[in-house]
């Protein structure tokens, strides 16, 4: 699958979507490949302030519990509760099926371009 | 280093995910352990267990010695029959739990993990009766599992159906698949309808082969460990090393109706399991019914004091839901009972079902 080119990407594998002072953050097609069919994903609550670097969530297959890293600092804003019931979303497309939206941002970490990003799946591949 | 079965270059051409469990090189997945957990409940799956130990117990007093060294009534397993048990050490605890079948009054196989097959080997030794020989012939067999529904269909190209074994836990030896012989039983570890085919090692690619050339129209997908744990724990089947282990007792994991307290010979185990009594904590299966999947080794929780520990458990593909098993305070155990579960701090509700999870 294409990696879409109007968002940035971590070495942890999230999408981010900037739009003004708000970041909209999930994980993309190779980040769900690797973890497989998704049963479970434990979201943060609104008003949580999460750390660049630090797991903001967890993401549960058949076969194991998974952390999902933040690539920002800030406050979660908005959750998509949507996911709590059809964690099978984020499979089904990763780039739809949004985690959080962060705001009052204070770091951020070293962003990849969806080119960039590629040639990084390719190497961890 | 990890030791390879005689299918391992299948694995690798199949893209097997491969990893090292029980000191074997095996697959966890070939693409996903949700279609292959799907293809085993609605058609078919075949599955690498080679690495199963198999011993062969021979000679005028093998049945004296089984019937000592195990807790069912082998007096009672007739020639072409297979049934399971635990072989308890002398405190009752499990050594390990396995599949006896019986040729004759003088020649059984036993199927044990692959992580114990020395130490059954050694304790069987131990305590053996007069004339009966003991052997280790796990390195020259192979070991495939053709598990589903479509089971039947698919092993009836190749093998003529009188050497097909009909009821469930019964077996036919010699059994001709096209060129090779083998022994077929109608067992699994699934809980859903299948086979099981010991091969000599050599001839295990061949019979992985065809399986698999006449299979995978029927819908026929190779599983991996994945899929098999998934599915043995939807059939609520005990796993080694979780739901029993050497200080867990048969009646604790709910496994009475392995062991024959009344046969008229005693047997290892038995004196201890006399002074036990009734198990203060016995195994139980509970669904989540709070949002999270629960795995093994959480707290149980009722009223704030810790009632048991989870042994294992995930989503469930088939039931479409999470599941666990669990040891729990013997109180605790009336199916309906809501507890909760400590999942890496957080609590997700429990409730207490019937085991097992999935049945047939």
């Amino acid at each position: 699958m294409e990696n879409p080119t109007n968002l940035k990407y971590s070495k942890d594998h999230e999408w981010l979507k900037e739009e003004g002072d708000k970041v909209t953050v999930g994980i993309t097609y190779f980040a769900q490949d690797q973890l497989g069919s998704l049963v479970f994903v434990n979201l943060p609550e609104v008003g949580d302030e999460i750390t660049k670097g630090e797991p903001f969530c967890d993401v549960e297959s058949v076969k194991a519990v998974s952390d999902v890293y933040s690539p920002v600092s800030g406050i979660v804003s908005a959750i998509n509760e949507d996911l709590l019931d059809n964690p099978e979303k984020i499979n089904d497309d990763p780039y739809d099926a949004w985690f959080i939206q962060v705001e009052q941002i204070t770091e951020t970490e070293e962003l990849l371009t969806a080119e960039q990003y590629e040639d990084f799946c390719k190497e961890e591949a | 280093m990890a030791q390879k079965t005689p299918l391992y270059d299948e694995h690798t051409k199949l893209n097997g995910k491969m990893v090292s469990f029980a000191g074997f090189s095996l697959p966890i997945q070939y693409t996903d352990i949700t279609q292959e957990h799907m293809a085993v409940r609605n058609k078919a799956g075949i599955f690498d267990v080679s690495h199963m130990g198999e011993l062969t117990i021979s000679g005028k007093d093998a049945l004296k010695t089984l019937n000592y060294v195990l807790p069912s009534d082998i007096t009672t397993l007739a020639p072409g029959k297979v049934r399971y048990m635990p072989i308890l050490n002398q405190n009752g605890g499990i050594v390990d739990d396995v599949l006896v079948y019986c040729f004759s009054t003088e020649r059984y196989r036993l199927v044990v993990n692959a992580a114990n097959i020395e130490k059954d080997e050694s304790w069987i030794l131990q305590n053996i009766i007069g004339d009966t020989q003991i052997k280790n012939i796990s390195d020259t067999m192979g070991l495939i599992a053709l598990q589903g529904p479509v089971s039947y269909e698919i092993l009836k190209n190749l093998v003529s159906e009188e050497h097909i074994p009909k009821g469930f836990f019964s077996f036919v030896e010699n059994a001709q698949l096209e060129e090779v012989v083998c022994l077929i039983s109608r067992t699994g570890y699934t809980g859903s309808f299948g086979y099981e085919i010991y091969c000599n090692s050599e001839d295990t690619v061949y019979v992985w082969q065809k399986l698999m050339e006449v299979g995978t129209p029927a819908g026929l997908l190779p599983c991996g460990l994945g899929a098999r744990d998934t599915l043995r724990m939807e059939a609520c089947m005990p796993l080694y090393g979780q739901e029993i282990s050497d200080d867990i007792t048969p009646f604790e994991a709910s496994l009475d109706f392995t062991i024959k307290m009344s046969k008229p010979t005693n047997f290892i185990g038995k004196d201890a399991l006399e002074k036990k009594g009734a198990p203060k904590r016995i195994r139980v299966g509970l669904k989540v019914i709070g949002r999270g999947i629960v795995r093994g080794e959480s707290k149980i929780i009722l009223d704030e004091k810790e009632v048991g520990v989870t042994t294992s458990g995930t989503f469930m593909p088939y039931m479409n839901a999470a599941y666990a098993m669990g040891m729990v305070d013997i109180a605790h155990t009336k199916i309906g009972t809501v507890v909760d579960i400590d999942v890496r701090g957080r609590k997700v509700q429990g409730e207490v079902v019937p085991m097992p999870f999935y049945r047939l």
